[in-house]
């Protein structure tokens, strides 16, 4: 796998300036702008890092930002034991590449450190438990400042949730005690053991992401594009073959081929059939596409209709 | 294509989530996902046909009340432009909301119940985007279905607002009878208005223009971070990361630094660790000086023969946002203003502003929650600022509490 994330384009940059305002370069200002900001309020800052588009964005969107300098800060994985591999690969070499810091810690270990309870049954998720494995991993770096991919297109909750998301002493979210957010004025003044979450794509929807990724001519994980592969067909939604999913009478073993719209817990993402083998055939895919991102392939969002207001209230990101 | 951020504003019953809800669903935004999840609700609570307003409500705790509590961001695009639309809440305690989500808009919908017409929270929001410089203002009078389309009832309440606008300074209005349930005037003319000639909703949405809003002339560059890497081959490199609030900046021009005052040359402009020619306004970049001058998080660069005021004393209007404590003469805060942070004392209120009436309000000891007033501050160190009305970016300001942390007072300097 090559990663042409080394070297950042300087004839695209040039020709998208020149057609300006372009909405593109407008949300790149934007989230550049963000990470300077982080930088320059905070002492420990970490970008949370999973091998996923929005966080490869990220990653680029720091690049640039500090460029001819290194990403002031290490990159982050909280790894549940339950993500796809080629993710975690594309996660090593490009931190190796780019000469950033990586933090690994592992929720199979905060599991057995605290003795911790796992879901069982069918849908069975690490999606709660990965919360305790990241406020340990921000207690134990003192991290004060956590960068975080997530977007507002994606979900009503985030859809409230401040670009600056101020996190007490417990990793909590309180949607109705949230700092106002004025003009591009981010108060990130916190006392110590308090968190900021911070969303530079907060702005961005799914296509901008796509959009931004194939201008910048970014290499993505494998499992983004359209390849052969072995799923449980489980309630009409078709998830990875691994031995992390037990799968049940009901579920049919089937061969398709597919790409993963989004890349989180094989134990919760759904891939989509498809034949979109390029950036462009996902492209166009997605803007044909009637069904979001979340709706289509996260079976934890759809437990309930407030899944995600409970999970990001008890510090999930 | 470009973006454009437009907040809409109204009372709790004047239609404002079916408006957007109508917007997204005319301009086929709404997926085919979210749209059975709608149905599904709107089924659930025996609201009969489908509930567009559903679209916006967010949170468990807004559906149960049945309230917007706090700022929702929506995205949308037609072929023509990108929107972010800024859903800021109606409810009277939440006008703190209002200025938050106004702060970056480039335009605002205020929504009217044509069958009341001017209300006490019209006045209150024209107010919030007047004060907070919003350059566009669109007032559609929603439920035009409800006044049997009378064009009279369009123009009286029309009449009444234009009175009202000429007491603030609104740079660009446009007056739009529409219907959000019905669909009337939103995204596709009305066959029910046919004595409205005007554009409709999403048209002006989609035409006006943002790029002359901005302040292109005066230069102002706040430093955000300082760049040294320190290596072998980057031994002396001193890049100033920051955004360019207004104007333009060109390789070679003679600019100053601020508060110090220090004269130097930009050397070399970079973006991305590339080499450009200029950078203008809201471009994120970063700027190498011929100079080894003295500069760090805070400081402002400007252009040379254009200066902003640089001064320990200030006079702003200031919308107080906290609901536990007040503001009073004495108090003390820390001013952030652009990446300048710096610890102030309030002066002297000099008058508040009532929001309904546009009243001065004279010897006022205190302010509290959503209270608009006048106030004269001295900072430690001395800030570089424009006034607002002349250039947003460099005349913005919050107030934040020294014990707590939070954000309590938004600022705008005069």
């Amino acid at each position: 796998m090559s990663i042409s994330v080394k070297e950042v384009s300087d004839i695209s940059d040039q020709e998208a300036r020149r057609s300006s305002p372009d909405y593109l370069d407008q949300l790149e200002a934007e989230a550049i702008y963000i990470m300077r900001e982080v930088a320059g309020q905070f002492e420990r800052p970490a970008l949370l890092f999973s091998g996923g588009k929005d966080s490869i964005t990220l990653v680029r969107l720091a690049q640039k930002a500090f460029a001819p300098g290194k990403i002031p800060f290490p990159l982050v994985h909280v790894d549940t034991g339950h993500n796809f591999i080629e993710a975690i690969n594309y996660r090593d070499e490009l931190a190796e590449q780019i000469g950033a810091k990586l933090v690994v810690r592992y929720v199979e270990d905060t599991i057995k450190a605290k003795g911790l309870k796992e879901q069982t049954g069918k849908n069975a998720s690490r999606n709660w438990l990965q919360t305790f494995t990241l406020l340990d991993t921000i207690e134990e770096f003192e991290f004060d400042a956590c960068i975080g991919g997530a977007r507002r297109d994606e979900e009503k909750a985030r859809a409230k949730e401040r670009i600056f998301s101020f996190r007490d002493e417990f990793g909590q979210w309180d949607p109705k005690r949230q700092r106002p957010e004025l003009w591009n004025l981010f108060n990130g003044r916190i006392h110590k053991g308090e968190n900021v979450r911070v969303f530079p794509i907060s702005n961005w929807t799914e296509l901008d992401v796509w959009a931004y990724l194939k201008r910048e001519n970014i290499t993505l994980p494998s499992i983004y594009f359209a390849h052969e592969r072995e799923l449980i067909l489980r309630d009409g939604k078709l998830l990875n073959n691994t031995p992390v999913i037990e799968p049940d009478e009901h579920d049919q073993i089937v061969k398709r081929q597919v790409r993963f719209r989004t890349v989180g817990d094989m134990t919760c993402t759904a891939a989509v059939e498809s034949s979109a083998a390029t950036l462009d055939e996902v492209i166009a895919e997605i803007t044909v596409s009637r069904i979001s991102e979340r709706g289509e392939t996260r079976i934890d969002d759809q437990q309930t209709e407030a899944a995600m207001e409970d999970r990001k209230k008890g510090g999930y990101f | 294509m470009d973006l454009l951020r437009f907040i809409t504003a109204g009372s709790v019953d004047d239609g404002k989530s079916t408006l957007i809800g109508r917007l997204l669903y005319d301009t086929k935004n709404i997926l085919a996902d979210q749209m059975e999840a709608i149905e599904r609700a709107s089924k659930s609570r025996n609201v009969g046909e489908i509930d567009l307003a559903l679209l916006t409500d967010g949170l468990r705790s807004e559906r149960e009340q049945g309230i917007t509590i706090d700022v929702a961001y929506k995205y949308f695009q037609t072929p023509n432009r990108k929107f972010i639309s800024i859903d800021a809440p109606g409810h009277i305690q939440y006008t703190r909301n209002m200025v938050t989500g106004a702060s970056n808009a480039d335009l605002a919908i205020i929504l009217v119940d044509a069958r009341h017409g001017v209300v006490e929270q019209t006045r209150r929001h024209s107010l919030i985007a007047s004060m907070l410089g919003i350059p566009h203002v669109i007032v559609a009078i929603n439920k035009m279905d409800l006044v049997g389309n009378s064009e009279d009832a369009f123009l009286e309440i029309a009449k009444a607002y234009q009175e009202l606008a000429s007491k603030l300074n609104i740079k660009d209005l446009t007056l739009i009878p529409v219907s959000a349930l019905n669909g009337d005037n939103i995204v596709d003319r009305s066959v029910n208005m046919p004595w409205y000639t005007g554009e409709t909703l999403l048209s002006v949405l989609e035409t006006v223009n943002v790029l002359k809003d901005q302040n292109q002339e005066d230069g102002r560059f706040s430093v955000q971070y300082v760049i040294r890497p320190q290596t072998e081959e980057l031994h002396d490199y001193r890049g100033y990361a920051g955004r360019v609030q207004s104007g333009t900046f060109k390789k070679g021009d003679l600019v100053k630094v601020l508060p110090s005052g220090t004269e130097s040359k930009i050397a070399k402009i970079e973006f991305g660790g590339n080499e450009i020619e200029e950078a203008s306004v809201l471009e994120s970049v970063t700027i190498l000086l011929e100079d080894d001058v003295d500069i760090s998080r805070g400081d402002t660069i400007v252009s040379i023969n254009n200066s902003p005021i640089v001064s320990q004393d200030i006079e702003a209007l200031v919308c107080w946002m906290d609901d536990k404590k007040t503001l009073k003469a004495g108090n003390k805060y820390v001013l952030q203003h652009g990446t300048a942070r710096s610890r102030c004392s309030i002066r002297d209120i000099e008058y508040q502003i009532d929001i309904n009436s546009y009243e001065k309000l004279d010897e006022v000891e205190s302010l509290k929650l959503n209270d608009v007033a006048r106030i004269v501050l001295r900072t430690a160190q001395p800030i570089a600022y424009d006034p607002y009305q002349q250039n947003r970016a460099n005349g913005a300001a919050i107030l934040i509490d020294e014990t707590s942390n939070v954000t309590v007072g938004a600022c705008m300097i005069e």
